[in-house]
């Protein structure tokens, strides 16, 4: 298996499932995560998208840079529009109206399509136990109708709706923690990735693909036009966000948690990461203390479940 | 020829449902119309019905899953009621933008506040504008007809639309009647598997519900609308073929007693089978009086109308809604404009009445006939009227 991060560019499919021609903004680590996606999942997909920027960008009446069969519906509902492709797709095929062949159903969303307004239906499916993947891209705020912070937003960022002034500090709450929220749905696949690191978010997507049953993955995409930082700075931002622990990649696998990418002995300081980006900006050396120390906590909470959770087949072999 | 049996039409409803063999149920229950769905998950437990069964979390995903499905290329169902309806809104004209022939029972319920389970139709006339066929059923029978219909109309490649089958709450849904259930072969014989123009599969990628500019809104609804007006030719065509399969006759508009009548009434829905009790009282003492009942609301049948009303000098319209601040009731408003410009319109008076479960009896259709009949000609009249609110 530690071969297999060396061959894997040669099994990256060729194919390009979301194809060049979409309208995402230069530097755009969502577009680039969901063309890594769609590789790892290949032709055997149909993909359910909620509205925000990579629906818009890509599903331009009479374009389309899909060659996956896809569906949009709304904002909140992918989950459940996917509820319904996996279920239809299951009776077609129990029926012999399909070929019988396994098709994969995999939402996608936003963070505000995700842990915000589609956070019922995402739960609803997840504990139905459909045949689903759901793959949120977490860019971090409402990018598609203009940097609103979301439940996403991190501590401190200044955001449309949360903006910085003379009484306030920019967004005053923590980010949202969906993944341990779907940890706690006890589905047997949850992961974090980001679209720095596409081996291992290709390794993770495959591996969920494979499960029969719900997965969750939460991918870290790195936003410029809201973040504020350079285009060309999009692949060195979401590896900063891994090397001061700000978004660490871990996978929980039947509840057994697994760093994927290999941490610094120490973390980088959070400020290698906040400096490049705009949104941070306004932010104090005191604000910057909290946000460290907050995310130092984050992480040692983060080392903890993984030195100490063990697997479901471990818990009940005993 | 068919089974006669007695039952409650709510599980009437679903034992139609399950003879036109969905593919994928998803439903969330609310009263009135939680019956059916809970019906339709016993037949599919007892191996009844081959289908998916989906507990959705909330109305909003109940219609999102159909849309799924019925994407996938599945034949969908759902039903609600009220609030169900309101909170599948968002999703109620993107099933219709997306031609997807989805079938739903709607248990007409009033809308809170103040909370009421009890029915008028302001749930339906809420999403009236949204690009959905609705049928109206005014007993049992027409229930399980309309049912089967429905998905023969929606699946039709000329309609490709979401429908709505209406049955009132509690008047309809929790009364028991005695009706006709046709047989599986007849159904199946009435009814193929569907075919869906374009579905989510990888042996033939398509993609669905892409953003529109302006230069490409204004096409899409208008097809949308010619799909929606086209889907009346499709309708007569089925209820046609129903006749000829099942010998019963359905009509956008059907009259009852209307031969030299000069005033006549206008309902929807359960009321209609009431009105008739009204009419015939009121045809024994010589009163020309004939009833109108409306089954087919959305695509609005206007020349049918217009042939009903030939003759007719008074037209009572009978709303179980209001449309605050506006016209009245909102039939009676589509009535007025349907007939503005016809040479002899009659004179239309609307009575807004019946809500949030409130009982019309016979006595009540007659005492609102009777304020028409004698009226004096010289007072202005009020476009319309509230019936029966008491401190008035
Ligand atoms: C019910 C509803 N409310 C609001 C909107 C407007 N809206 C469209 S996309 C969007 C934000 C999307 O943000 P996110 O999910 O984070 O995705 P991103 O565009 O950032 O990738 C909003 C608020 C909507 N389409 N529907
Ligand atoms: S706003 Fe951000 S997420 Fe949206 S397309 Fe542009 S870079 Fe990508």
């Amino acid at each position: 298996m530690g071969n297999f991060d060396l061959y894997a560019p040669k099994l990256v499919d060729r194919e390009e499932y979301f194809s060049p021609g979409h309208r995402a903004c230069q530097g755009c680590g969502e577009a680039l995560a969901v063309r890594l996606m769609c590789k790892a999942l290949g032709k055997d997909t149909v993909i359910i998208n909620a509205t925000g920027c990579m629906e818009v960008v890509s599903s331009l009446y009479p374009t389309t840079a899909w060659k996956l069969p896809w569906i949009h519906v709304a904002f909140p509902n992918a989950a459940a529009v996917g509820s319904g492709v996996e279920a239809g797709l299951k009776a077609l095929r129990r029926k012999g109206r399909i070929p019988d062949r396994d098709v994969k159903a995999v939402a996608m969303g936003g963070d505000g399509g995700t842990l915000d307004i589609g956070i019922q239906a995402l739960s609803g499916a997840m504990e139905r136990g459909h045949d689903l993947l759901y793959v949120c891209f977490d860019n971090e705020a409402y990018m598609n109708t203009g940097i609103q912070r979301s439940s996403a937003t991190p501590f401190g960022a200044s955001t449309t709706t949360a903006p910085p002034g003379a009484v306030s500090m920019g967004n005053k709450t923590w980010k949202k923690n969906l993944p341990e929220i779907m940890v706690a749905h006890n589905i047997p696949y949850v992961a974090t990735a980001c679209n720095s690191y596409p081996l291992d978010f290709i390794n993770k997507v495959q591996k969920a693909k494979a499960i029969k049953g719900p997965s969750y993955i939460h991918c870290l995409s790195v936003c410029p036009t809201g973040w504020r930082s350079p285009s060309e700075t999009c692949i060195k931002m979401g590896r900063l966000a891994v090397e001061t622990g700000v978004f660490p990649l871990y996978e929980v696998e039947n509840g057994k948690y697994n760093m994927t990418v290999s941490m610094p002995e120490t973390l980088r300081p959070i400020e290698d990461y906040i400096k490049h980006q705009g949104r941070f900006r306004h932010l104090s050396p005191e604000q910057i203390r909290i946000f460290q120390d907050r995310t130092n906590l984050e992480y040692k909470k983060l080392l903890d479940k993984i030195e100490h959770s063990r697997s479901w087949d471990e818990i009940s072999a005993e | 020829m068919g089974e006669r049996k007695g039952m409650e039409i709510a599980l009437a409803a679903a034992e139609a449902v399950a003879l036109c063999k969905p593919d994928v149920i998803a439903a969330y229950p609310i009263t009135p119309n939680t019956h059916i769905p809970e019906h339709l998950s016993d037949i599919v437990a007892e191996g009844r019905l081959d289908a998916e069964f989906i507990c959705v979390e909330s109305e909003h995903s109940a219609l999102s899953a159909c849309m799924g499905a019925s994407g996938a290329g599945a034949r969908a169902f759902t039903a609600t009621s009220s609030q169900g309806l309101l909170y599948m809104a968002e999703v109620m004209p993107i099933a219709s933008s997306m031609r997807l022939p989805i079938v739903m029972a709607l248990g007409n319920r009033s809308l809170s506040g103040p909370l009421s389970i009890w029915n008028d139709h302001s749930d339906i006339m809420s999403q009236r504008d949204t690009g959905w066929i609705s049928l109206f059923a005014a007993n049992g029978q027409e229930v399980i007809d309309m049912m089967i219909q429905a998905f023969k109309i929606a699946e039709d490649r000329n309609v490709m639309l979401p429908i709505n089958v209406n049955l009132d709450g509690f008047q309809l849904t929790h009364v028991v009647e005695v009706m006709d259930f046709p047989l599986q072969e007849e159904v199946d014989d009435f009814l193929p598997i569907y075919q869906p123009y374009a579905s989510l599969h990888p042996d033939h990628p398509c993609s669905m519900g892409a953003l529109g500019l302006p230069e490409i809104y204004a096409e899409a609804t208008k097809a949308r609308e010619a799909a929606m007006v086209n889907s009346k030719e499709t309708i007569l065509k089925v209820w046609d073929e129903w006749e000829r399969h099942f010998g019963r006759r359905y009509d956008p508009v059907q009259s009852y007693k209307i031969e030299g009548a000069e005033i006549a009434m206008l309902t929807m829905g359960s009321m209609s089978d009431t009105a008739e009790v009204a009419i015939d009282a009121l045809r024994a003492q010589g009163v020309p009086i004939g009833l109108l009942k409306l089954m087919l609301w959305r695509p609005f049948p206007y020349d049918e109308l217009k042939k009903a009303v030939k003759g007719v000098k008074s037209l009572i319209v009978k709303d179980r809604c209001v449309s605050f601040g506006g016209p009245g009731g909102p039939v009676a408003s589509e009535i007025r404009s349907a007939l503005y410009n016809e040479p002899r319109r009659p004179d239309i008076t609307n009575y807004i009445f019946g809500l949030g479960g409130r009982d019309v009896a016979v006595e009540d259709f007659i005492k609102m006939i009777d304020k028409v009949r004698f009226a004096d000609k010289r007072t202005p009249k009020e476009h319309y009227e509230f019936y029966g609110v008491r401190g008035e």
